[in-house]
């Protein structure tokens, strides 16, 4: 039955596919070492297959399959939490605080001191403990999923996967993940390859092909592995994902295995309908779970700051307390004996006025000193920027312009803390696939035989259009002011709804799409519909599709339900290929073991044609061919060879007569490069009967050649037919990028953020996907750095197999000469317009990172407009992330959807997970998700911006606050002889943080707004406030520190002067302590009330009312604890009724001091807005004049300029584009000569 | 043909996505101008008009006031009399501490004040004593509450260390240092032959009087011990009826400070000289206290001070000093609001 599976598939991939496919035969055998054993240490792993219960006991006990990524676990998270919370300085002082405050020696009772702390305390604890659930839960996702392993006598069963163990052997069925780190056996295709998409490892979206070894392929049904056996010897666990060394005994025979025979956990099985493996590695010894760094609590440098101010304050209050408690001792001992009416001799058993012991009491006082001062360290702050913080995570993740309609993701702020960091980052680390790209290939434009069709733009060319017209309507073309060209574009082109681009592209606004293709764009009657047979070269055309239809390695699977094909293709240009060729009438609809059918539809008769072509052969592609071929028969006998491939490499392989088209096409071809698309250049060659046997003849015998020399005798055989070509015409395929990536990467680079990818994608993917996004232009000086050519290498290797340490030096000095050179070359750069890219190659990457080197490169690197890494491991991704984020002091936030990714996000200040994708590692180990790219661009330029300001607005304000007040029980300690009085009832002091000012200054930093979510983002170069912290550098904090110092002067003396001994109202009474610290406070309230109201500039109802609530909660509390039992309000009872209300001097000392504490920042502010405007303050009175309204020239001309200098991005391509055209308009004018240049055709003349 | 493959893909793909588009939908946050920031809001700047008015405006309510304020306090009468070193004879000069702690001797003093401007009713009498910590923390905390409001509480002398039982270990009522230090010097006011009363009720506050000295708490106890502090109480007046202690257990806040006594309630005439006979018997000597005797009128801000009001002069002042700074400047560099000019991308290359 078994046998079934594979009826469909029963292809030998080994006969049409030429390289990695074919088994060299008899490459490793019993002659290869008799012994199990491998050379030197780290391979001590020894799997007993099939026989997983030889695991179960040492020495083979290896882990099981399950995985915790939690931080804690029942046990460990009580000391754990605990020990994470009283790291915070801060929270250990309150600590020690709340110790004290049992004792009599506290001013306060102990329950205003524990129960702050215990919430504070409490609820960043639940908020881990909430986060470390969630990890769990993820966990029990993964670790409950089920896998089919063999339970004996050839059964096969489901089981958990975090039951299975090492020697298990596991079938898995088409499109599951691995459950574990696997020995291929056997799959669905007679020669044992399957194909696996590796895409959680390492965003490499084209499936990788592995193949089993040739032993094992007989082991192809549940019932032979009844009594199946082997041992294997391998290398222990470790997190290179790229390589593997280990032995397979069966038999008797010992074989030697390599990575292409290892199926990693985490990706997935593809294009095939099972596979039957053997599991190596289990649990946390997987390559993935390697590849897994632990995820590290994080904290934004305004934190990081504030516990340094908390630090200063700590210091105050030790300088402050130790001034009281000398204080207190020195008038304990000299004066106190004197105070008969404190009774100094009846000390009793309290040690804390006794005169003999002045020393003591000092030292007890200091602690009392210390508590009664911690307003100076505000724990309410902690409270508070918490509170706050989770309200803004709350609209973070509230924000409808963040929430994707498509999959129903809204953005989410996974850890609240980083909020403030949003509006401080400098360098933004990408993912590629899935998160910049979609993943999918849209065929877009094709030229054949020298004409360029597809009228669809790019969106790299409708944005440029768009540019162009509006420049061209507003009249004035000031050098690189670009108005915002995604959102104006629809106004400005309404009047000319098709512009003529240079180039002769054509830019449709189009008002509605069709309903699309799935990788297919294109759009032009002329080839569509079967029109192409009225165009001037039907021949070239046919062949164009031909080749589309006939030359790839995917597999048709027809879609019951529609009836049409869809393609499992290796990569998905292949597949949009495909789609195209099925789009144009050339459906492929079979592919048997030596023959593919294409279904050939023209207009002229009703049924399609059902043709075949013969495969005689087929030379693959790879990255350094750049190509691949198929050699073919047709239904005529004829022998053609039809190439695709990259376009340098095809022309240089043109025939002489093959060269008709090349000028026009090599001119498409540019335009194709600049719209940001990928091309590929399409040829044939006729083949003669004679001339291919003797070709196919040397190709047979470089196939079955044994020994290393085998792939270059392969590839010198394809050289050597694939010559002489006919240039076809060539296709523009566009990886389509996530909605609005090259807008977001356009304001992002305005913004003044750097942005590097990193990607897991090939060089030449990666430079493509470069210049679709606008992170690489024409004319940016490309600095390519990879290791040196390895044919080099491997030449050398041959004579020396000894010598492969000091080729590795080699390759690293080369590498170190690269980098210096390149260096060298952009400090001699004077052009200033002149930008340049750096890509890299993981290979050369390992060297970079190299302790010795990675200052180097990051210097390099940073002197480069765009970085793009390509081919790096996960852990490289890390480690650049490390590498900028120590390297730069900067903040760095890194994006990316996959598992791959994980590390990067886990490593950066800031990691942003894409969410809606499958897969939630990423999103898991993110501190924040969105569902799509362009949401970054929002997250940070509004929410960043605002959260930045507002949390930092807060602290600093906090401070201001608790100086002012903390300082006057000071002053008051030195008119009470140092003994700890505080003038305040004890009940005010409680209330001022917890109610009487708390609500305002959340609603600071919740509510502020310094100017709205559009002017955020139509002024990118406003974030710029951020990364260079303008708002909370030591100029400011200082500048408020000494502003609460000059308040809390202010209200204590001026409040002792004016109350002094006489009487304060016409009753004659004096005033006592009661009367003095009610209105003292009084006065504070007022004070700070005012001058947050200072502070905000944007007023809604809620803070309206915080602020006046605040004020008319402290007068209802007053009133309503003076009505309270006087043993209740003490000496505060009937205070305002009777005492303090009736009097004019309480109402005028109010206003008094409000208005002088405030006065010094009035002035302040007022100076600033006058003479020194930031720019908030400019946009603030723009928009309330509503200038921009009036004068929209001026706004838009304002907008354009408050870009950041940015070399990347559309913009900078936009402006490139504008200074190139100039440059040519100089040179028109000049010389006639270039207008053949300048003025191509366009397809509309045609 | 391709058309309909085409469309039937498109509908196949728009229909599943209407099938999932409820579960899709939960996940929306719903629409509020508040959960999207966009409450209306009111967006004050600070223009240079606004600048200018308000210092203005503050100086023209500031500098009044200062005026009134200072016209109140120099409206008001008042004589200081500092005696706590007249009184003492001359030959314990040198030992002012033995002399006010014997008993035996006969603490009585007079001195005669000269009234400088018609004084008008009600006239104020206070004791002044400087260099006494009635604020520190021992003090203020040496007080029982519930003991002083009712009868039934009397034994609760908590916070009243160490003044809190007799030897005996019976509750002294009221308990506590600051009752029991009660100042105890009484004075007598004659004009020329004329005995000018002090009334000594209404000095207190009223709340006080009915809801926290308790009408049927009566001394017990009180001044009892080896050391005896300061005034004895009657101890057949009910607390609430004690004004002076009253008045002294609202402790002051600062180690300067005034206490009511009573009031005369007759005019006192430019002058008319007043003897006061005092009796000197509470001890400043030990601590260098001084001991004052004021007399004062009121106005309707109080007593003599011109804190106030200079304060509120040199507010004012300077506010009014603030607004022609900033008019001046305003003048002669004028910034235009919203001017694109200052924006940092169009300033200096300094930026920021």
């Amino acid at each position: 039955m078994a046998r079934t599976g594979r009826i469909r598939e029963k292809l030998r991939w080994s006969k049409i596919y030429t390289f990695s496919c074919i088994r060299p035969t008899g490459s490793m055998t019993a002659d290869a070492s008799p012994s199990l054993s491998l050379p030197g240490p780290g391979h001590s792993r020894v799997v007993r297959c099939n026989q997983p219960h030889a695991h179960r006991r040492n020495p083979l006990n290896y882990p099981s399959n399950y995985i915790s990524t939690t931080k804690y676990n029942i046990v460990t998270f009580l000391p754990k939490a605990i020990f994470e919370q009283f790291r915070r300085v801060a929270n250990l002082y309150f600590l020690l605080a709340a110790c004290l405050s049992v004792t009599s020696i506290s001013p306060f009772s102990p329950v205003s001191m524990i129960a702050p702390l215990a919430f504070v305390v409490g609820l960043s604890m639940a908020k881990e403990a909430l986060e470390d659930w969630r990890r769990f839960v993820q966990d029990m996702k993964v670790n409950i999923r089920k896998a089919i392993v063999h339970k004996g006598n050839g059964r096969f069963g489901n089981k958990f996967w975090h039951k299975i163990r090492v020697g298990d052997v596991v079938k898995v069925e088409k499109n599951q993940f691995f459950p574990a780190d696997l020995l291929l056996l056997s799959s669905s295709y007679e020669d044992g390859i399957c194909y696996v998409e590796t895409m959680n490892l390492d965003g490499e979206t084209n499936l990788k092909v592995k193949r089993s070894l040739e032993v094992t392929l007989p082991l192809e049904d549940d019932q032979s592995f009844n009594d199946f056996s082997a041992t294997i010897q391998c290398e222990d666990p470790n997190s290179s994902l790229y390589t593997f060394v280990g032995n397979l005994e069966y038999e008797r025979q010992v074989y030697a295995l390599d990575p292409s025979q290892i199926l990693l956990r985490d990706s997935k099985l593809r294009n095939t309908s099972y596979i039957y493996g053997v599991v190596i590695f289990t649990g946390h010894d997987t390559k993935v779970m390697q590849n897994a760094t632990e995820s590290p609590s994080k904290r934004s440098r305004i934190e990081k700051k504030m516990d340094y101010i908390i630090y200063i304050l700590f210091t105050v209050l030790v300088l402050v307390s130790l001034i009281s408690s000398i204080g207190f001792a020195v008038k304990t001992k000299f004066e106190m004996p004197e105070w008969w009416y404190l009774q100094p001799q009846r000390v009793g058993d309290s040690h804390l006025y006794n005169l003999s012991t002045p020393g003591l009491s000092g030292i007890f006082h200091l602690v009392t000193a210390l508590i009664l001062y911690g307003y100076l360290i505000p724990i309410s702050l902690y409270v508070s920027i918490e509170v706050v913080k989770v309200l803004q995570a709350m609209f973070i993740n509230q924000d409808l312009q963040m929430y994707d309609e498509e999959t129903g993701n809204p953005a989410q702020a996974r850890t609240s803390n980083l909020n403030e960091e949003l509006g401080q980052v400098d360098t933004i680390l990408s993912d590629k696939t899935g998160t910049l790209t979609c993943n999918q290939m849209d065929f877009l434009k094709c030229s054949i035989a020298g004409f360029s069709y597809g009228l669809r733009s790019s969106e790299v060319e409708i944005a440029a259009a768009k540019q162009i017209a509006s420049e061209e309507s507003g009249g004035s073309v000031q050098n690189g002011s670009g108005i915002d060209y995604w959102e104006n574009g629809g106004s400005s082109c309404g009047s000319s709804p098709e512009i003529k681009l240079e180039g002769g592209i054509t830019c449709k606004i189009e008002k509605a799409r069709k309903p699309m293709i799935k990788g297919f764009s294109f759009e032009d009657d002329r080839l569509m519909q079967g029109n192409w047979l009225s165009e001037p070269d039907p021949d070239v055309i046919l062949l164009f599709f031909r080749i589309l239809a006939v030359c790839h390695t995917a597999i048709p699977e027809l879609d019951e339900e529609t009836g049409s094909f869809t393609y499992e293709a290796e990569s998905p240009d292949e597949g949009a290929f495909l789609v195209a060729a099925r789009e144009f009438g050339f459906e492929f609809c079979r592919r048997t073991q030596t023959s593919v059918f294409v279904r050939e539809r023209y207009p002229s008769s009703a049924d399609p044609i059902e043709r075949e072509f013969k495969i005689l052969n087929l030379l693959e592609f790879n990255s350094k061919r750049k190509r691949m071929s198929v050699v073919i028969r047709d239904e005529n006998g004829q022998v053609l060879l039809l190439c695709k491939g990259a376009d340098s490499i095809i022309f240089d392989r043109l025939s002489k007569n093959g060269r008709m088209y090349e000028v026009d096409t090599s001119k498409h071809l540019n335009e194709y490069g600049e719209a940001g698309l990928r091309t590929l250049a399409l040829a044939y060659r006729k083949l003669e009967e004679s001339e291919y046997s003797t070709w196919n003849t040397d190709f047979l015998k470089a196939k079955t050649a044994i020994g290393p020399d085998r792939e270059a005798q392969l590839e010198q055989a394809s050289d050597m037919i694939e010559k002489e070509l006919i240039l076809v015409g060539a296709t523009a395929v566009e990886d389509k990028l996530q909605k609005g990536v090259p807008q977001c990467i356009d304001k992002l680079a305005q913004a003044g953020l750097k942005i590097w990818v990193l990607t897991g994608d090939k060089m030449e993917t990666a430079i493509n996907i470069g210049f679709s996004c606008s992170l690489l232009r024409q004319g940016m000086k490309q600095i390519c750095i990879s290791p040196v050519n390895k044919d080099l290498i491997t030449q050398d290797a041959n004579k020396a197999l000894v010598l492969s340490l000091v080729t590795e030096q080699a390759v690293k000095e080369d590498i170190q000469k690269q980098i210096t050179n390149a260096s060298q070359m952009i400090k001699l750069e004077t052009d200033p317009h002149a930008a340049s890219a750096l890509i890299i190659d993981g290979k050369a990457l390992t060297y970079a990172l190299e302790e010795d080197m990675k200052q180097q490169f990051l210097s390099l690197a940073v002197d480069c407009a765009s970085v793009i890494c390509c081919r790096v491991s996960p852990k490289q991704k890390a480690l650049v992330t490390r590498l900028v984020k120590e390297g730069t002091g900067k903040v760095t936030l890194a994006i990316g959807d996959g598992a791959n990714d994980v590390g990067m996000i886990q490593e950066a200040d800031i990691g942003v997970g894409i969410s809606g994708v499958e897969g939630m590692q990423a999103v898991m180990a993110s501190d924040f998700s969105i569902s799509q790219f362009r949401y970054l661009e929002r997250l940070l330029v509004v929410h960043g911006h605002w959260c930045y300001k507002r949390i930092a607005q807060m602290i600093c304000y906090f401070f201001y606050k608790n100086i002012a007040f903390g300082l006057t029980l000071f002053y008051f300690e030195a008119y009470t002889g140092f003994s700890g009085q505080s003038v305040y009832d004890d009940w005010y002091m409680i209330l001022f943080n917890v109610i009487l000012t708390s609500l305002p200054v959340i609603s600071l930093g919740v509510f502020e707004q310094d100017v709205s979510s559009e002017v955020c983002l139509q002024f990118p170069a406003l974030y710029q406030q951020g990364p260079k912290n303008l708002f909370f550098d030591w100029y400011r904090i200082i500048g408020w520190m000494s502003n609460g110092l000059y308040s809390s002067l202010m209200i204590f003396f001026l409040n002792i002067g004016i109350f002094f001994t006489q009487a304060f109202r016409q009753g004659g009474q004096t005033a006592d302590m009661a009367a003095i610290g009610t209105t003292m406070f009084t006065c504070i309230i007022w004070a700070v009330n005012m001058q947050i109201s200072l502070t905000m500039c944007h007023f809604t109802w809620i803070q309206i009312v915080l602020v006046c609530g605040s004020i008319a909660t402290w007068y209802l509390f007053l009133l309503a604890y003076g009505e309270s039992s006087p043993l209740i309000s003490g000496n505060a009872f009937h205070i305002l009724v009777e005492a303090l209300a009736p009097s004019p001097v309480f109402w005028s000392v109010t206003l008094l001091v409000t208005a002088a504490c405030n006065l010094p920042y009035l002035i302040h502010i007022s100076y600033q807005r006058l003479y020194n405007p930031m720019d908030h303050h400019v946009i603030q009175e723009i928009k309330y004049y509503k200038k921009d309204v009036e004068d929209q020239c001026m706004w838009t001309r304002e907008r354009s300029k408050a870009r950041s200098a940015t070399k990347i991005g559309f913009t900078a391509r936009v402006d490139a584009k504008i200074r190139q055209l100039k440059g040519k308009l100089h040179m028109k004018v000049s010389s006639l000569s270039a207008q053949t240049v300048v003025l191509p055709p366009s397809p509309d003349v045609l | 043909m391709m058309n309909n493959s085409g469309a039937s893909a498109a509908g196949s793909s728009s229909g599943s996505g209407e099938g999932s588009a409820p579960r899709r939908n939960f996940k929306r946050p719903k629409y509020s101008r508040f959960t999207q920031q966009e409450l209306p809001a009111c967006k004050p700047i600070l223009t240079p008009q606004w600048v200018i008015s308000v210092f203005t405006l503050v100086g023209i309510i500031f500098v009044p006031i200062g005026v009134i304020s200072l016209m109140a306090s120099h409206d008001v009468v008042e004589i200081v009399d500092r005696y706590d070193s007249a009184c003492i004879p001359r030959n314990m000069a040198k030992d002012k501490v033995a002399y006010i702690q014997n008993a035996a001797i006969n603490k009585t003093c007079n001195r005669t004040l000269k009234v400088l401007k018609n004084m008008d009713q009600p006239i104020y009498v206070y004791y002044q004593l400087d260099n006494f910590y009635q604020n520190h923390r021992r003090y203020v905390k040496s007080r029982n509450d519930a003991q002083l409001r009712s009868a039934d509480e009397a034994s609760e002398t908590s916070g009243c260390d160490p003044e809190r039982t007799t030897a005996g270990g019976a509750p002294i009522v009221p308990c506590g240092l600051i009752a029991w230090s009660l100042f105890n010097d009484t004075y007598s006011f004659k004009r020329g032959n004329e005995n000018v009363m002090v009334n000594k009720k209404g000095i207190s506050w009223k709340s006080d009087r009915d809801h926290k000295f308790g009408k049927d708490v009566y001394p017990k106890n009180f001044q009892n011990g080896a050391l005896i502090g300061g005034a004895k109480l009657d101890p057949n007046k009910s607390l609430s009826e004690q004004e002076d202690l009253i008045v002294w257990m609202r402790t002051a806040a600062l180690p300067t400070f005034r206490k009511l006594y009573g009031k005369i309630e007759v005019n006192l005439k430019a002058n008319d000289t007043i003897t006061v006979t005092l009796e000197n018997n509470y001890n400043t000597y030990s601590f260098n206290g001084k001991k004052k005797l004021v007399l004062s009128t009121t106005s309707w801000l109080g007593g003599k001070n011109d804190f106030l009001g200079i304060a509120y002069l040199t507010v004012g002042g300077l506010c009014f000093f603030l607004a022609t700074a900033f008019t001046v400047v305003y003048l002669v560099k004028p910034r235009k609001l919203g001017d694109p000019s200052y924006l940092s991308w169009n300033r200096s290359p300094l930026g920021y």
